[in-house]
């Protein structure tokens, strides 16, 4: 059996993780179509309408609109493209970063190993938030920007974990073997290690995307989210806590729909980590 | 005067605002807990900015002038004074036996010195220029003339005499703002310019400065050499700086705060309701509007395009339901309720919705757009909520109404500050004006050629000559002419499009007796005092 | 061991001279500076300012002037709070950011660690799940919306603590801050704290021991615990990160004088010495904090101390 269909076959198992994976499509699948389902766009506003009303299914806002008169449920919808747009993009920056930083350090080993990873002490001692935030501050903000910011904090964590792989994978029989038959490092790198890596770096990426949602959400509090009249479950989520006695409906949506792929992500994270080390396998 | 009445008239009965439980009896502990906004900058009278520094300057200092709990200008540490035939030359007689907190003498020669720290340009006042009615001011500041030449004299220690450039009747109220204050010279000489800490300040006001713990709180006590410290009853008042104001409703509502320097509009229909009479809402001589670059396109010798989007914004809509009755519209730049004058409303401000969008239509349509062809504009505003409401908004409008595609660009404060002074990347803008003192000019000088926030880039030269001219007229009833004329032709050029006048919103609570609705929005604590109330819980 | 951790100190220098550098040149390329504002400045008073300042100097004569007064210490003047120097300010907000983390990092590891074990001895159980569940949620909600959350029932609905501020001395300001701050680190120590302890409960020499017959319990809190902290020692440099940034939020909703608004508040008003300074000091904590646990990490695991 292969090793991709023996971990699907014991991630399977997880009866949680198998759920929170079809939730997680769902609410993919809803944030692609949501949005022509509803009459509204995400900017319409009613003049003359009443604004600020709670969820009903008579006037199509079926989520209540908020302060100004827009519809909730479209606006959740959009929020959670951009989330999500973001969280991946910034988790495949990282992800590039930090795979082939670790996985050079890991291989090559020795001072520049030492060199690298010294360089990575550094990084981490540097309070890379704060750096963002001051950049965002700084030079205005566009999305681009939040994620490629977001996805250099985070490959610091990847380039470890990667390098801790390499490492062990480095002293495995077919790597001293592709050696002794010659192969030049950069082949038995690309062909050998990196495709082992895979299982690891499936993991850590599931774990990172909800972490990704966070930090933009954290951006959004501090203002330095997405332009207006575009939106993120973090700036909805912002706006509404603002505004949770009087619109409690335009906290409550997003919150719950964000906290609820949060938990997707990171029952999915769980399962594969368990599924990829199989000591702890029922 | 009698305009600004009748409006704090109009809201009161909006709001149903009555005087608070005057029967009960004030309680021992008189301590006073104030929301304040931001953290001052300084508590140095020529060297504070914003609102919520001048709030607690004002307590701790006294200026000639001051203002009464109803917006009227009062005797302060000046007991009377004259004024000559011409108007440019102010006597005042300062009261007897002032003293500085240290209990040293308060004399003229303070006043002179004060005066001319203030406008000395190495002390670095940002708002050195209010002063520069008086004779000589701009000289000094340019460093032509040494600042003894300042026409501010002390012919004794009992008198102040200021001479004036240009008639200017506005002054009195002016001499109430801290850049106006006197200056204490042993501590300017002992602690430079760090004299304004506590332990070191020594002030003139009903207040002394206690303790001050940086984004904590200012602890003040009253000051029992101020001349009228018989009469004042708050011991103790702490100012708490709050920049989220969601933050302070909330510390508000736990009775932490006795009043909030703001509310959150967003909620300022759920806070009538809660709070009824403690929601204190009054006329305020500040002005919101939008600006037009005019040296760049779209808005270049465009004059129908900016009518269009002038007229094709429902303000009832932005006040009513945006700020939630939290402002007044508007459709004159200068506010309403400004001394001597009568905002410039154009005829087309009373029509119903459709008249004014059928005749914005056509502008549109004669600027040579259309649906085929719309309008793509970008919409600049610094980082703000109410900003970015209001801006989502107007660009709805243009957008539902007119066919405008509006591009909103969000930008940090400062860099939002960086652009708007360029006029390189703007094409419209939000801008704001809040009075430095109370007369039109404060408001029109803004868009004459040379004035530094001509953010719209204006150019005329008839605007320019007949505010020119009423610099130099002494008969108010022409000066008034003069300036309503001025602003008509601003509001046929349009470089601003004016949205909504402000209004000053607290909330304080129903135990805080004296605290009166005034257009200055000044609540002296000397004029305040705790009474005993039901609800009231112990202080902290 | 020692020369390892006196290396590690020694990489502080390098570390925070790159901090204070990348900051220093960042903050002066924005656009906008300190003394810009909605009036416009006569530029007499604008150039009496900068004088004040030294803003009137080249970049790199700032830049070193500001290096050298660093190295005595010196963290200059603030440019918004006038009068006050920067390290004054931070002798007045450190206290209250270190105590509301070292708080908020304690009560996580109690609650957390106390967590995780409950979990981790009743694996697959319903304690376990409920454990699970609770750490789950509480990782994927804001502190931005808990702390209003806290405040509306603890502060306005019960009127048990202060809805925020801070008076030095009085603890009960710092409740639901701790709370808000520890929220998502005690779900996080609890996940990791449960996962290490069932992959060393695993272990052949635990197995013999549950074999022998011990109690769940005592395998746990006997044998297991110790090893099983290895992660959760590795976690406390990204906890510590995750504190300081969450620092930002509640010290903001709570009205707190520490040095996270001070950081964004500066940001905002160009205060150029006050956000140097504020992150210089985060640098320093975050090196210092890396190193106590290199210690911990060298006391718990006996590898490391035999090479």
């Amino acid at each position: 059996m292969s090793p991709a269909r023996l971990l699907w076959q014991r991630f399977r198992a997880h009866r949680a993780a198998m759920v929170a994976l079809s939730v997680l499509m769902l609410i993919v699948l809803a944030l692609c179509i949501g949005p022509w389902l509803s009459p509204f766009a995400v900017d319409s506003i009613d003049f003359d309408g009443e604004w600020a009303t709670p969820p009903s299914t008579v006037n199509a806002h079926w989520f209540g609109t908020d302060s100004l008169g827009r519809d909730v449920f479209v606006r959740v919808l959009e929020g959670g493209r951009i989330s999500l747009l973001v969280a991946f993009a910034a988790t495949l920056v990282s992800l590039l970063i930090g795979v082939g930083y670790g996985a050079v350090a890991g291989y090559f080993g020795g001072a520049l190993d030492a060199w690298m990873m010294r360089t990575v002490d550094i990084l981490y001692a540097l309070p890379f938030l704060f750096l963002v935030i001051l950049l965002m501050v700084l030079f205005g903000r566009n999305v681009v920007l939040v994620f490629v910011a977001i996805g250099a904090i985070n490959w610091l964590d990847m380039a470890r974990v990667v390098r801790g792989q390499v490492l062990a994978l480095k002293q495995r029989e077919f790597v001293l073997a592709a050696h002794t038959h010659g192969m030049d490092s950069a082949a038995i790198l690309l062909r050998h290690i990196v495709p082992n890596l895979a299982g690891v770096v499936m993991v850590t990426v599931t774990l990172t995307i909800p972490q990704v949602i966070l930090t933009e959400s954290f951006l959004s509090f501090l203002g330095l989210g997405v332009q207006e009249p575009a939106t993120s479950w973090g700036t909805l989520i912002n706006e509404g806590a603002r505004e949770m006695q009087t619109t409690p409906w335009a906290l409550l949506f997003p919150a719950a729909l964000m906290a609820l792929t949060l938990l997707c992500f990171n029952l999915i994270g769980d399962a594969l980590r368990d599924a990829l080390d199989p000591r702890d396998a029922p | 005067m009698r305009c600004r009445a009748l409006l704090a008239g109009a809201l009161a009965l909006l709001w149903s605002i009555g005087v608070s439980a005057a029967e009960r009896a004030p309680v021992a502990q008189q301590v006073l807990h104030h929301g304040n906004g931001s953290e001052p900058n300084a508590l140095d009278p020529h060297r504070v900015e914003g609102v919520s520094a001048n709030n607690i300057v004002r307590d701790l200092f006294e200026g000639l002038t001051g203002i009464s709990p109803t917006g009227e200008v009062i005797p302060a540490a000046a007991a009377q004074w004259t004024i000559s035939e011409d108007g440019r030359i102010y006597t005042f007689a300062l009261r007897e036996n002032l003293r500085w907190s240290d209990g040293s003498a308060l004399t003229a020669e303070d006043f002179v010195a004060g005066f001319q720290r203030s406008i000395n340009p190495a002390t670095g006042n940002t708002f050195a220029q209010m002063l520069s009615a008086i004779d000589n001011a701009d000289a000094v500041l340019k460093g032509r003339v040494p600042v003894t030449a300042l026409g501010v004299s002390a012919p004794d220690a009992r008198t102040v005499v200021i001479r004036l450039a240009a008639p200017t009747p506005y002054l009195l109220g002016l001499l109430s703002h801290p850049t106006a204050f006197p200056v204490h010279r042993p501590s300017l000489e002992k602690w430079g310019r760090d004299f304004a800490r506590p332990g070191r300040l020594v002030s003139n006001g009903a207040y002394v400065l206690k303790n001050w713990v940086v984004q904590s709180q200012i602890e003040i006590a009253r000051n029992p050499q101020y001349w009228n410290n018989a009469n004042t009853v708050v011991e103790r008042v702490f100012y708490h700086p709050s920049e989220d104001i969601n933050a302070e409703l909330k510390r508000y509502a736990a009775d932490e705060f006795d009043s909030t320097y703001e509310i959150p509009l967003v909620q300022a229909k759920a806070l009538r309701v809660r709070y009824g009479k403690e929601l204190h809402v009054a006329a305020y001589l500040g002005s919101y509007f939008y600006g037009f670059n005019l040296s760049k396109p779209p808005f270049k010798g465009n004059p129908k395009l900016r009518q269009a989007l002038t007229m094709a914004i429902d303000r009832e809509v932005i006040v009513g339901k945006v700020m939630n009755g939290v402002a007044l519209p508007a459709y004159s730049y200068v506010p309403s309720g400004t001394w001597n004058y009568t905002p410039q409303v154009p005829d087309w401000a009373a029509w119903p919705r459709e008249k004014k969008l059928a005749a914005a239509r056509r502008l549109y349509a004669e600027a040579g757009y259309s649906a085929a062809n719309p309008l793509t504009v970008e919409l600049r505003y610094n980082t703000h909520d109410d900003h970015k409401r209001i801006a989502l908004v107007m660009a709805a409008m243009w957008k539902q109404w007119l066919g405008v595609n509006t591009r909103l660009i969000n930008e940090e404060f400062k860099v939002f500050l960086q652009n708007r002074k360029l006029h390189e990347v703007t094409q419209l803008f939000r801008s704001a004006w809040i009075s430095d003192y109370d007369d039109a000019t404060s408001f029109l000088d803004l868009q004459t050629t040379t004035h530094g926030r001509n953010d719209s880039v204006y150019r005329n030269p008839a605007y320019d000559a007949l505010l020119q001219q009423a610099a130099t007229t002494a008969d108010i009833a022409a000066r008034r002419a003069l300036l309503e004329q001025a602003e008509r032709l601003l509001l046929i050029d349009l470089p601003v499009l004016p949205i909504y006048t402000y209004v000053s919103k607290h909330l304080v609570k129903p135990w805080v007796a004296g605290w009166q609705d005034n257009s200055y929005d000044y609540h002296y604590s000397k004029d305040l005092q705790v009474l005993a109330h039901p609800e009231r819980r112990a202080a902290r | 061991m020692m020369r390892h951790a006196a290396k590690r100190l020694l990489m502080a220098v390098p570390t925070l001279l790159v901090l204070v550098t990348l900051t220093f040149f960042l903050m002066r390329l924005a656009p906008g500076g300190p003394f810009d504002r909605e009036r416009s400045l006569p530029p007499e008073i604008e150039k009496a300012l900068a004088a004040e300042y030294h803003l009137d100097e080249s970049l790199p004569k700032q830049y070193l002037r500001y290096l050298g007064n660093l190295l005595q210490g010196d963290l200059g003047p603030s440019f918004q709070y006038e009068g006050f120097r920067v390290s004054e300010l931070i002798a007045t907000g450190l206290p209250v950011s270190l105590a509301l983390g070292a708080l908020a990092m304690g009560l996580a590891l109690l609650i957390g660690g106390a967590m995780g074990i409950l979990a981790a001895l009743n694996h697959r159980r319903l304690p376990d799940y409920g454990v699970m569940s609770a750490a789950l949620l509480g990782v994927s909600i804001p502190s931005y919306v808990v702390a209003p959350l806290l405040v509306l029932v603890f502060a306005i609905g019960l009127r048990w603590l202060p809805a925020g501020g801070w008076v030095t001395g009085r603890w009960s300001d710092l409740v639901l801050p701790v709370m808000a701050l520890a929220l998502p680190q005690i779900s996080a120590i609890a996940r990791l704290l449960r996962g290490s302890l069932l992959e060393v409960l695993q272990q052949p020499y635990l197995r013999t021991a549950r074999a022998k017959g011990l109690s769940p319990a005592k395998v746990i809190l006997r044998h297991a615990l110790k090893p099983a902290l290895m992660p959760l020692v590795s976690y406390l440099g990204p906890a510590t990160a995750g504190i300081l940034t969450g620092s930002v939020v509640v010290e903001q909703v709570f009205n707190l004088p520490g040095i996270g608004r001070y950081f964004v508040q500066g940001a905002l008003n160009r205060d150029y010495t006050l956000v140097l300074g504020v992150v210089a000091v985060y640098g320093t904590m975050i090196v210092l904090f890396n190193f106590l646990v290199d210690l911990a990490y060298g006391a718990l695991d006996p590898r490391i101390k035999t090479a």
